[in-house]
């Protein structure tokens, strides 16, 4: 069998939950197809995973897998996830969000779970808009963009997630496309071993709504303007700023070594007598 | 802190709270300050740590609503505390608690409202919240306390039912219930019933996490157990998994209120003082009862039958205990700290079988004694 095959048949939910809810040409199939190859990779069984999604068309991914699932309420998903991983570390706790998710109503919430350090790794899938209620203005759409509620172009000025994880504090920060498909692979096995809060900002298209309101084309030229924005970290660093104007950097951000909250706990819990569960 | 059982000690309600809340075996607690519940926190930070147990303080009360579900759902009694202000924040997660069967418990200490309100002072004006807040149709469970002592067994009562029947379960306290301290001997382990929820026995194969059982509640199996399944806060098929189809959505939200409405017996709970033989009835819960209680035995002093029905658990409404005394009494009287909020309900089920008649207060002080046999005098 392809190693392909093998993976569907190791980590999805195919008898009971197919077909999926995405367009066809959808980045969040390249997203889950990343995840579970570092899943595989890292050898962490299904039972020690729990995969946490929030709402939006990202929430949708953990239907699909056969892990420890649990889609919740919008915004929300790491501090379900928190509660999760407090109660027992042992599990190893995947939240993945979208930009709106994550960054709109889950803003407080992404940049308290980056300053706390658990051991989570969370991804956010960053497509500029909200999708699935039909395109309306997210957190991270471009200043002057089309949009449902930006019918005369939008006025605000977007977040850049991985840079807003970097200044909360979150240990690791990554960022990839969903175009540069070995780069994400090896982003999301770092990001799942890293100790400590681990954040991968995955820029990808939404052609159904952004594409179209923004006359960008389909999946494949959405695609192509991945490929013609993005500039290695490494790259990044030898350019001026006029140069990096209109890009954006992939790779590894930031991976520092910070003192984990379980640990922490752990301490407190000696200090108060309680030593171990 | 004196941890003792056995010995009496001097508790606030708030600190009771957190007594019974251990003994029930709650190990994880997550909240946020908010007057007049922070002592509960304060009290968690403390004790948990020491029984190899988990505290958080999260970034408001919607993160803790979700923290607790996710302890929960990865196999820890939890616990959330609140105010007002912040039960209006928890409804949101509340309602996935509700559908996705998660149980844990939320203690909310009443204090005067809307908004900001009264931030030291006591109400009982959160009651229709407790039993609506939260979007959709839902069944909840609300007990009431009113004593030290009520705080300490009514919380290891709300564990109980939440792990029994998978749900969450709301404890409403109020101000003057979590600031006055009264004695207590706290029971030792093993005399009072501890519950846990039951997991599944059936291989991971064969388990169905939503099933329909005889007690409408499914056993619940713990995140990392090696029963991988799904839980969300859409509507679900049996499996978890969310569904639109109208065989699969109806039967479910019936399971949810069946698995509550068909144990009202175990869930309805309520305390009665001289209302064997009384004319007059007072309807009263949490602080106010503590006044109705010496009332109704002033108001025996003057010659009048009055007797006191203490609602413990306010949600479901206990009907089938208050409809013998409606039918007894030639009045009642329903005395809250609020506009009218029990005395509504109270109205509904009475259907013209005695005379309901209401005193409410909304100052921010404690219900009085006198004001309440006043009243009575008048019936």
């Amino acid at each position: 069998m392809a190693e392909i095959t093998q993976l569907i048949h190791k980590y999805l939910r195919h008898e009971k939950k197919f077909p999926h809810v995405w367009c066809p040409g959808c980045g969040n199939g390249i997203v889950l197809g990343a995840l579970i190859r570092a899943v595989d990779r890292t050898g962490f069984t299904k039972d020690q995973i729990v995969l946490v999604s929030g709402i939006g068309c990202s929430g949708r991914m953990s239907v699909y897998v056969d892990f420890n699932t649990l889609h919740t309420t919008h915004g929300r998903a790491l501090t379900f996830a928190t509660g999760v991983k407090l109660a027992n570390p042992k599990l190893q706790v995947i939240v993945v969000m979208g930009d709106g998710d994550a960054t709109a109503i889950g803003g407080n919430h992404f940049i308290h779970a980056a300053r706390r350090n658990l051991n989570l790794t969370a991804i956010i899938i960053n497509n500029n808009i909200y999708g699935m209620t039909g395109g309306q203005y997210s957190p991270t759409t471009p200043y002057g963009a089309w949009s449902a509620t930006a019918p005369y172009g939008h006025i605000e000025h977007p977040f850049s997630i991985a840079e807003l994880a970097v200044t909360a504090g979150a240990a690791w920060v990554g960022r990839g496309t969903v175009y540069h498909a070995n780069l994400l692979d090896q982003l999301m096995e770092a990001a799942i071993y890293k100790r400590g809060f681990a954040v991968v900002e995955v820029i990808s298209h939404c052609h159904t709504q952004f594409g179209l309101k923004n006359k960008q084309g389909g999946p494949v030229e959405m695609m192509r303007r991945q490929k013609e924005m993005a500039v290695r970290v490494e790259k990044a660093k030898t350019m001026t700023p006029e140069e990096l104007a209109g890009k954006i950097t992939i790779g590894t951000l930031v991976d520092r070594d910070l003192p984990i909250y379980t640990q922490e706990y752990r301490r407190i819990r000696e200090a108060a007598g309680g030593g171990k569960k | 802190m004196n941890t003792e059982t056995g010995q009496p000690r001097l508790l606030q309600g708030n600190e009771a709270v957190v007594e019974g809340a251990l003994y029930a075996g709650c190990r994880f607690f997550a909240g946020y300050p908010i007057t007049p519940a922070t002592e509960i926190s304060e009290a968690m930070a403390y004790r948990l740590p020491a029984v190899g147990g988990t505290f958080i303080q999260m970034e408001d009360e919607i993160a803790s609503m979700g923290a607790i579900i996710g302890a929960s759902l990865a196999g820890v009694k939890a616990m959330t505390a609140t105010s007002g202000p912040g039960f209006s924040l928890i409804q949101e997660n509340l309602g996935f608690g509700v559908m996705a069967e998660v149980p844990c418990v939320v203690v909310n200490v009443m204090r005067g409202g809307p908004s900001t309100g009264l931030p030291t002072h006591v109400s009982q004006g959160d009651v229709q919240q407790a039993r609506w807040g939260t979007h959709g149709d839902h069944p909840i469970i609300v007990l009431a306390a009113s004593t030290t002592r009520e705080c300490f067994d009514l919380t290891v009562r709300a564990f109980n039912l939440a792990e029994k029947f998978r749900t969450p379960v709301i404890l409403l306290t109020d101000e003057v219930v979590a600031h006055t301290r009264e004695k207590i001997v706290l029971p030792p382990p093993g005399e009072l019933e501890v519950a846990e929820r039951q997991e599944p026995t059936v291989p991971p194969d064969w388990y169905i996490p939503y099933a329909d059982t005889a007690s409408g509640v499914p056993p619940m199996a713990v995140f990392g157990d090696g029963y991988r399944y799904h839980v969300t806060g859409l509507v679900h098929d049996v499996r978890g998994f969310p569904t639109e189809r109208p065989d699969e959505i109806v039967p479910f939200l019936n399971r949810l209120f069946r698995k509550i409405n068909q144990h009202f017996q175990e869930i309805m709970m309520v305390k009665e003082e001289l209302t064997e033989d009384a004319a007059v009835l007072v309807i009263a819960y949490g602080s106010v009862a503590r006044s109705a209680k010496r009332a109704v035995r002033e108001a025996r002093e003057r010659g009048i039958k009055a007797g006191l029905l203490q609602l413990v658990t306010l949600w479901p409404f206990p009907r089938q205990l208050v409809e013998p005394y409606l039918m007894q009494v030639k009045a009642v009287l329903v005395p809250e700290l609020n506009m009218g909020q029990i005395s509504r309900e109270v109205k509904r089920v009475n259907q013209g079988l005695t005379r309901v008649e209401t005193l409410n207060r909304i100052d921010g002080k404690l219900m009085t004694p006198g004001e309440i046999v006043e009243r009575l005098v008048k019936l």
